[in-house]
């Protein structure tokens, strides 16, 4: 290895930047970084970046496929078969009545698949560095919430009061419904918990396994030859591989949290 | 982990910017953009159904067509078969006639022919009677010198062509 790029690999391992956990860090981008609304932060960060880049991906893909032929090109194939894969996942999972939840639960799954996928780019490698934002919980907690808040609210909305009855299965006995009833509240209300935290966890770990192997090549490189084959190689393989994976949980995770928001929806609205 | 170390720095702004981009992409693509690529679906694939359907109405009317064709068609066979067998029936029947007629004709004319044949032979027969009567008075006389009468002369000719 030229003494150039030796020298390189330990600053950057000096810097702590081989520190796994330093590509979650949000860094507030230049002047915007003292934005506030009323006295709250609102600081332009790397984060709300790839949340803009991904919004406006969205935007862009979607738009060059809503040319409306009757014999669709490419790319209008490309969206027609997303938007049918969520049209079928909604009318499957909801029914009929899932028309109207198509707008929200397209947006979710783009919105997160396209997040997943934009922080798994290869891009440091010309300087620029993706974030993912879905591996922040403050972000992936919001979303759960705003699923959360559509199943409470159409729950409420449709069935009044009635809705509480989702916590009596059907045909529970009358003297269990003291030990049921809080069962099925309690795991009703770890919901948007366990939709933020599965997508969260899924990604960090991906990253932090991607960074950690990374950290392997480097470390297996300063050691010399013997230990670059040895730990290097393998590592760099791993890689590959884990990044085939990661690229697998990115669709998969997406895929997830629509299905399982259009599953409490249709809780919310069918009531069992 | 910054998730947990930065998130009282940072909350409101990951929150805030997240809701704002999650919103336009609602507005724009969720609530813009679907639903008008749901309906162009629905129009293809109702385009699709109903031309599928036109496409059976169009097949099934022209198997009818084609069914009634057949019936015709076997019914105009029959009947030009029938037209056939009574043609070839009366065309036998009038040769048959024509046939008999000249049968009759020419049995008529052979009848004729007989008769005449039979009127002849008699005369033929006459003539020889007379003729043998004249010759067998002639050598009676040469003969015997005795002068037979004719009707004499005439039975024993008779008698002996009768018993050939």
């Amino acid at each position: 290895m030229a003494p150039r790029y030796e020298r390189e690999f330990k600053v950057a391992a000096e810097e702590g930047k081989v520190d796994p956990m330093h590509q979650f860090t949000i860094e507030p981008l230049g002047s915007w970084a003292n934005w506030d609304m009323n006295g709250v932060n609102i600081a332009f960060t790397n984060s709300a970046l790839w949340m803009m880049i991904t919004a406006i991906l969205v935007i862009v893909f979607v738009q060059m496929g809503t040319k409306q032929q009757l014999i669709p090109g490419r790319w209008q194939v490309a969206v027609e078969s997303l938007t049918g894969f969520i049209d079928n996942l909604v009318q499957s999972s909801i029914g009929k009545e899932g028309r109207k939840y198509i707008p929200y639960i397209f947006t979710l799954f783009t919105f997160i698949l396209f997040g997943n996928l934009l922080g798994l780019l290869p891009l440091g490698l010309v300087g620029v560095h993706p974030f993912t934002f879905t591996s922040h919980f403050s972000v992936t907690g919001v979303l759960a919430i705003m699923s959360f808040s559509i199943v409470l609210a159409v729950g409420f909305w449709k069935h009044g009061l009635k809705f509480f009855t989702l916590f009596v299965p059907h045909g529970t006995p009358i003297f269990m419904l003291p030990i049921i009833a809080p069962i099925e509240f309690i795991s009703f209300m770890v919901r948007p918990f366990s939709l933020a935290l599965r997508l969260f966890v899924a990604m960090m770990a991906g990253h932090i396994l991607l960074k950690v192997f990374a950290g392997f090549v480097i470390s297996g490189g300063l050691g010399g030859i013997g230990t670059g084959l040895i730990v290097s190689l393998p590592s760099i393989i791993m890689m590959v591989a884990i990044s085939a994976l990661e690229i697998l949980v990115a669709g998969i995770q997406a895929y997830v949290f629509a299905l399982l928001t259009a599953l409490y929806i249709n809780d919310a609205e069918h009531l069992h | 982990m910054p998730q947990i170390d930065q998130l009282a720095d940072t909350y409101t702004s990951q929150i805030f910017w997240l809701l704002v981009f999650f919103a336009i992409t609602f507005f724009v693509v969720g609530r813009g953009m679907v639903p008008r690529v749901l309906d162009t679906m629905d129009k293809r694939s109702k385009q699709i159904a109903d031309d599928i359907s036109a496409a059976q109405a169009a097949r099934d009317q022209a198997d009818k067509e084609e069914e009634a064709w057949r019936t015709r068609e076997n019914e105009n066979r029959a009947r030009a078969q029938a037209l056939i067998s009574e043609a070839k029936a009366e065309a036998a029947a009038k040769s048959e006639k024509k046939m008999a007629a000249a049968q009759k004709r020419l049995d008529k004319k052979l009848d004729e022919a007989d008769a005449r044949i039979a009127e002849a032979r008699e005369s033929a027969l006459g003539e020889i009677e007379a003729v043998a009567t004249e010759a067998a008075q002639d050598i009676v006389v040469q003969l015997a010198g005795i002068k037979v009468s004719r009707p004499v002369a005439n039975a024993a000719v008779k008698e002996s062509l009768a018993h050939g």
